[in-house]
């Protein structure tokens, strides 16, 4: 079973052939704009990293291969150059400006968060999600959704693969539009969590009594997700993010229909209102039951 | 100090019994109370991890609580940090620094009895908290608010436990400085000075540094949850990202510490087994102090994702990717001292060489990091996990382990067992990659660090790393049992244990075992 999956994921690996594999190896491309260009950069500093480490490591294993006593050699008695001091000085801070520039300006794209078209506030809760739509006035709490509560209590005898979307699902996605730039202002509510979601190529801090900032812009409508990843109590691996892209029309009927239910609610009330999840303090009250 | 003076008891033993150790001032001795400690505390965070990693075996919770495996997290990295790794290089100090430099002793002898006992006492303090109501801490080693201030009455023995790790590892740091710059033999000059040395002095520096940080820091958590102060709490007036910044202020050189005086090990280890002269020492020397004061102004890259201003993000990236120049130098040196040596391998040897290989794994990956915007996605994933793993256990552990089986035959006279020495490494070496390699790729895929349970994505990946995890734990039996092995007896070491080895040290021209005083005479330095 397990054993046998492990040989099967290490054979996997060492043919080189991941065709079964469901699982990923590398970051994702992503589905914005900034995150295929942070793609791209790591790709670049990864594959520098394995041209020096292909260098260094081949000087090193023919050394020992060579320079060993067994075979007879008597050792050299060199022990200074500095013309080669110099020049392995310089050369890594030549490889490492080639590295700077791109970063810097990848880093100063993921850093404009202005002319947005629409904002988002996110807080993080001890353990759920809070999204405020500050333009259409929704507000909504997200939380690990039901199936994978239950099968990840201590002692739950639920296998998590028959879970669709295990530890990865919430009740209420994050809603939004695609080819919009969306500014996300994040904070806390609590203690300091991060949202995350690697398709979209960054985290940011939710930090209490601040507001931190990121974009995205996405291309591609689907259903992505991500995680807390500042380790925030009991619950941090337990406080998933799902983020549906629509269409632009799509979205717009969803905003009509979170709308609607709010109206309703508002009219009808006393009525349950754990669907609609329009207040979030009443909706975060019937959480708990 | 003259033979005359001293002749009718010249060379007299320790006092018997538990008193020697409890009231010992002798170096070798304080050097050996900080070595067992540090394989005590060794086994102990390492069955802390193994919880950890059992947990992690599959999906779905199956052992222990969340918040129980929070407190294993956290208290994990503190032992092993503190309580094992700081301690072994401590301990190396004790015992090599003032027999390589022909010093009778270290300078403060009394402080020195008293800075390893502090020791045991802290460690307790912290341990004690996992009996309490409300658990160990459990919101990292990094200790961060809001989140550690929720914790019970574990916070302030946490707090008082770093206070005393810290006064304990400053008096130490004092009394290495003070013993090297005033009891080096006559002609031993700086630049003669052996590169272990030299690694610790400039180590020592930067604990004196910081570790006044980190307490300051932590007294700060201590006021704002007991006292009313709100350094860290924004509706009064505070900020918690502050805690951050002086955290990782001391965090940062902090581990430097680890790291530096492994450098100079390996730096020791490689030209005896290469029968060649260490290459470009002064340049190691330079890039060792050019690591040192780096280690300080390049903290924030531990905080890219907190919302820096655009400069200070750029900033800290360009002074982190620096730091990979000087200890690229240090690579290069080791290679060049490699280069056309007459080389055999002997356990020191192989876990100095898996260190150099396996280390600068750590330091490609470090490079990753250093760079902001990737980082946005790598920061607090298994990959960074992967990342810290390799340059403390792989570098820092290894070089330690490389250490103890190069220099063991001198401190017992007794040759250890070649042939579990080469097995110990084996295992050690396979298991921990099997342990941390795939880190590497579930990081990348998107699983966070410090999670309990994982999406099913991350199974085979995870279940990889238990197994080598168990794999590496187990092996380090064999280490206490060549150690022990060794103590015992078995065939007799020379005075230079390894062929040609008095070239490369004063270590080397005492008997083995050293007598309890050695160099009462100043040795002549060629």
């Amino acid at each position: 079973m397990k054993i046998i999956r492990v040989l099967l994921a290490v054979i996997g690996l060492a043919l080189g052939a991941n065709a079964q594999a469901n699982y990923a190896l590398n970051l994702p491309v992503g589905v914005t704009e900034t995150s295929r260009e942070i793609h791209d950069l790591h790709m670049l500093i990864l594959w520098i990293c394995v041209g020096i480490g292909v260098v260094v490591y081949g000087v090193m294993v023919y050394s020992i291969m060579h320079h060993r006593k067994s075979k007879g050699v008597t050792p050299a008695t060199f022990h200074e150059n500095t013309k080669l001091e110099i020049v392995w000085t310089i050369i890594p801070f030549l490889i490492l400006l080639s590295m700077a520039i791109p970063a810097t300006k990848v880093m100063i794209k993921t850093y404009d968060t202005s002319k947005a078209d629409m904002s988002i506030k996110v807080t993080g809760y001890q353990w759920k999600w809070r999204y405020t739509y500050l333009e259409e006035g929704i507000d909504f709490f997200s939380a690990l959704d039901a199936n994978s509560n239950r099968a990840r209590q201590l002692g739950a005898k639920i296998d998590p693969a028959s879970v669709d979307h295990y530890l990865l699902n919430v009740d209420h996605p994050l809603v939004i539009p695609v080819n919009k730039k969306i500014r996300i202002l994040i904070t806390s509510a609590d203690v300091i969590h991060s949202w995350w979601v690697p398709e979209f190529g960054w985290k940011k801090d939710a930090i209490p009594g601040f507001v931190t900032d990121g974009w995205v812009k996405v291309d591609k409508p689907g259903i992505y997700r991500g995680q807390c990843t500042e380790l925030c109590g009991r619950d941090h691996g337990f406080m998933p993010i799902v983020v549906e892209a629509k269409t632009e029309e799509q979205y717009k009927q969803w905003v009509a229909q979170q709308t609607a239910k709010k109206e309703a609610a508002a009219i009808d009330q006393g009525s349950n209102l754990a669907d609609a999840a329009v207040d979030p303090a009443q909706s975060a009250d019937v959480k708990k039951n | 100090m003259t033979a005359t003076t001293h002749d009718d008891h010249h060379d007299h033993g320790p006092a018997k019994g538990i008193m020697r150790w409890i009231t010992t001032t002798n170096h070798k001795d304080i050097g050996t109370l900080y070595m067992i400690t540090a394989l005590i505390m060794f086994f102990v965070g390492g069955a802390m991890a193994l919880v950890i990693r059992a947990e992690l075996f599959e999906p779905g919770m199956q052992y222990v609580d969340p918040l129980f495996f929070n407190q294993m997290t956290t208290l994990h990295a503190l032992v092993m940090v503190f309580g094992a790794v700081m301690p072994a290089f401590a301990g190396l100090a004790n015992w090599m620094i003032p027999m390589m430099i022909g010093a009778p002793d270290m300078a403060l002898p009394r402080m020195n009895n008293w800075s390893f006992w502090i020791l045991p006492f802290a460690v307790c303090l912290l341990a004690s908290t996992l009996f309490m109501e409300g658990g160990a801490p459990s919101a990292g080693w990094t200790l961060y608010p809001p989140l550690v201030l929720q914790g019970g009455n574990n916070l302030p023995f946490a707090v008082f436990s770093v206070h005393l790790l810290g006064i304990s590892s400053i008096m130490a740091a004092i009394n290495i400085i003070v013993t090297v710059f005033n009891m080096r033999a006559p002609g031993m000059t700086w630049m003669k000075l052996p590169m272990f040395v030299w690694t610790w002095v400039i180590t020592a520096f930067l604990l004196i540094a910081i570790m006044p940080v980190f307490a300051g820091a932590v007294t700060m958590l201590l006021t704002d949850k007991f006292f009313g102060t709100s350094f860290f709490n924004a509706a009064g007036g505070g900020d918690p990202v502050l805690y951050q910044h002086l955290f990782w202020f001391f965090g940062h050189p902090e581990v430097y510490v680890l790291i530096l005086p492994s450098f100079g090990v390996v730096s020791q280890i490689i030209p005896t087994f290469a029968r060649k002269p260490l290459f470009g020492y002064s340049s190691m020397v330079y890039a060792t102090a050019s690591i040192g004061l780096l280690s300080f102004i390049v903290w924030a890259h531990h905080q890219y994702t907190v919302g820096m201003p655009i400069q200070g993000e750029l900033y800290f990236t360009y002074a982190t990717m620096l730091i990979a120049v000087p200890t690229g130098v240090k690579v290069f040196n080791w290679l060049a001292t490699m280069w056309k040596g007459a080389m055999t391998f002997e356990t020191p040897m192989l876990f100095a060489i898996a260190f150099v290989v396996l280390f600068t794994m750590g330091g490609f990956t470090g490079l990753m990091m250093s760079i902001s915007p990737a980082d946005l996605q790598y920061h607090d994933t298994y990959f960074i996990v992967a990342h810290f793993h390799y340059t403390l256990v792989t570098g820092a552990v290894f070089a330690i382990l490389a250490a103890v089986y190069y220099w063991l035959p001198k401190w017992t006279g007794y040759m250890y067992d070649e042939r579990l020495g080469k097995l110990h490494f084996w295992l050690t070496t396979i298991s921990v990659n099997v342990c941390f390699f795939p880190q590497h790729f579930s990081g990348l895929a998107g699983m966070p660090r410090r999670i309990p349970d994982y999406a099913v994505q991350f199974a085979e990946f995870n279940a990889m790393s238990s197994v080598g995890a168990f794999v590496f734990g187990f092996a380090q039996l064999i280490l206490a049992y060549v150690v022990i092995q060794s103590i015992r007896g078995g065939d007799k070491a020379t005075d230079e244990v390894w062929e040609g080895a008095k070239e490369h040290g004063l270590e080397w021209q005492l008997p083995s075992p050293p007598p309890y005083h050695t160099w009462t005479t100043a040795p002549d330095i060629k």
